[in-house]
């Protein structure tokens, strides 16, 4: 059985819980079992927040966990956080905007996206949700970008709606940054 | 109808409406908000009743007088809030008309916190209220079987006129998963013949938990046990994962349960033949079917997020025939499934008998995870 456990965590406001619903969204369009679950503790407001993703093609147990396989962590107290608590072998993409050191373990596949910076160049800086997002699957590749892609597409707040092209923009930027890294790395 | 990626609290309010709910009376309260906020945007368009009433004393006291009308009425709110209406619920069973209220369960006593908890077991479960009666307490463990049960909740409340209580924590309030919503129900055209009415061209009804002369409250309390042993006869609900061959069982309810699940299995994987129960009905407790597995499995495992207030009513039914551990986190912690999983691999290696109380070994194992910041 394939079961993946992800979580995403930033300051309240950096689109944490946005970005793992469209996942979760994915997850169900893609034929999965899926469980999302934010963190909804008076820190919302101002401080953390994170959320937990399980992709499972099975039927979903426990909908929290306490080793995910992937981490996604948009600020530094989100690293401090998740870099102890990620699975051995698993993945960390951090957001080396606001993250402003290494690694100390050497057991996880990683990833440094300058999320914000890549976010502004587009024009709009809530974007580094999406650039991470995007930056993820090159990694940690849980779901297709295309699937990940119309799943924004069919449930961005309509309010919203007239930035998708500029979502699905930061979402490919940061699928194609994370490809740039990678290859460099592996050469 | 397809699946939807559907919010917890959300889907408990729509399921309500589709079940046919015509009156929702309550009082914010986090994490249970998110429901009446729904109702609030749903119920008018529907042209039903919502009310925010000014406190949770007087939003049971709204469902009270909807239930007498005879429509379909429930309140939703969380453990200090379900606290507050505990004198109305209690009138509502004396006066024998059907409710639903939904606990989403939050750490506590007192002000506690908002974070998930099931300790109110015994608050929803043996009653609460003052007096003789006897709440059905659903426990469902996915945002699916919460739809389902929520719709049954209705129906059991219509068929017995008695309180029905759906308990849930805030992990299932706020997590979001793939469910189904039934199609809507068509409400029924003319009220029961006991509701209260107007009484135009007929005898009135006369609906009211007062009975002033002890004599005629015994023959209450009769009537209110012999429908209670009825419920116990016909409304035994359960689910059972990988049972069959098993040699240590876990019981275990709503979120609970559901994270044992994930821990059985990764112990299935090691070897350990180890199942699943989970009790859906509470109130009735599904007693026969306990007895039944403590007679061929080797130890039983109880977990919940309190401090074992299901443990003992396990305890009385398994008389002592196989020991019965327990593990529990508590105040709003979830527990994760590899917890768990230590405990089967510690149930299912320990031959020697337990040393004394299950509890007070457990507590000396949880003060330890709790002092390693687990």
């Amino acid at each position: 059985m394939e079961e993946t456990s992800i979580i995403i965590s930033g300051f309240g406001g950096q689109g944490t819980l946005f970005a793992g619903q469209v996942l979760a969204y994915a997850a169900l369009d893609n034929g999965q079992n899926v469980t999302w679950i934010p963190s909804y503790g008076p820190e919302m407001r101002g401080g953390t927040a994170h959320c937990t993703v399980m992709i499972s093609d099975d039927e979903i147990g426990s909908p929290l966990v306490r080793n995910p396989d992937v981490s996604l962590v948009l600020n530094l107290p989100s690293l401090d956080k998740y870099e102890k608590l990620t699975k051995p072998g698993g993945a960390l993409v951090a957001n080396s905007s606001l993250v402003n050191r290494g690694l100390e373990r050497d057991d996880l596949e990683h990833l440094y996206i300058p999320a914000n910076e890549i976010a502004e160049e587009i024009g709009l800086a809530r974007m580094a949700n999406m650039v991470m997002l995007g930056g993820m699957l090159r990694l940690a590749p849980v779901l297709p970008l295309e699937v990940i892609k119309q799943a924004l597409a069919a449930h961005i707040p309509e309010r919203h709606r007239r930035t998708l092209p500029m979502n699905f923009e930061a979402m490919e930027q940061g699928y194609a940054f994370a490809e740039r890294t990678l290859t460099k790395a592996a050469a | 109808m397809a699946k939807e990626l559907l919010k917890g609290n959300e889907a408990f309010a729509e399921a309500a409406i589709r079940a046919g709910c015509e009156g929702f009376y309550g009082y914010p309260i986090t994490p249970s908000t998110e429901f009446l906020e729904y109702m609030a945007k749903r119920m008018p368009q529907l042209g039903r009743a919502f009310v925010q009433a000014e406190s949770e004393v007087a939003a049971i006291n709204m469902v009270y007088g909807g239930a007498c009308t005879g429509k379909r009425v429930m309140t939703a709110s969380s453990s200090p809030g379900v606290s507050l209406m505990m004198e109305g619920i209690s009138y509502i069973a004396g006066t024998e008309v059907p409710a639903v209220i939904v606990n989403v369960m939050r750490g506590g006593p007192g002000l506690g916190n908002i974070a998930p908890s099931q300790g109110d077991y015994h608050q929803m479960v043996k009653g609460g209220g003052h007096g003789d009666y006897f709440p059905i307490v659903l426990a469902p463990a996915s945002v699916q079987e919460a739809i389902d049960y929520i719709s049954l909740a209705f129906d059991l409340a219509d068929k017995y006129r008695n309180i029905v209580h759906v308990i849930v924590d805030g992990n299932m309030g706020q997590m979001m998963e793939p469910a189904e919503l039934p199609p809507m129900r068509e409400l029924p055209k003319d009220p029961p013949s006991w509701a209260v009415t107007g009484a135009e061209g007929r005898q009135p009804n006369f609906l009211s938990s007062i009975y002033i002369d002890p004599a005629d409250e015994e023959v209450t309390n009769i009537r209110l046990v012999k429908r209670w042993m009825e419920i116990e006869k016909n409304e035994i609900r359960y689910s059972e994962y990988l049972m069959e061959d098993a040699e240590f069982a876990v019981i275990g309810f709503g979120t609970a349960g559901r994270v044992a699940s994930s821990a059985i299995r990764a112990a299935r994987e090691e070897g350990v033949k180890v199942g699943l129960f989970r009790p859906i009905t509470l109130a009735p407790f599904p007693k026969k079917q306990i007895e039944e597995i403590s007679k061929r499995v080797k130890r039983i495992l109880v977990v919940e997020m309190n401090t074992g207030m299901m443990l003992d009513d396990v305890a009385a039914i398994v008389q002592g025939r196989v020991p019965v551990e327990f593990y529990g986190r508590l105040g709003g912690m979830t527990p994760f499934p590899d917890e768990i999983l230590d405990e089967i691999r510690r149930v299912a290696d320990n031959k020697a008998p337990i040393n004394g109380d299950a509890r007070a070994e457990w507590i000396s194992r949880l003060e330890k995870i709790v002092e390693e910041g687990r």
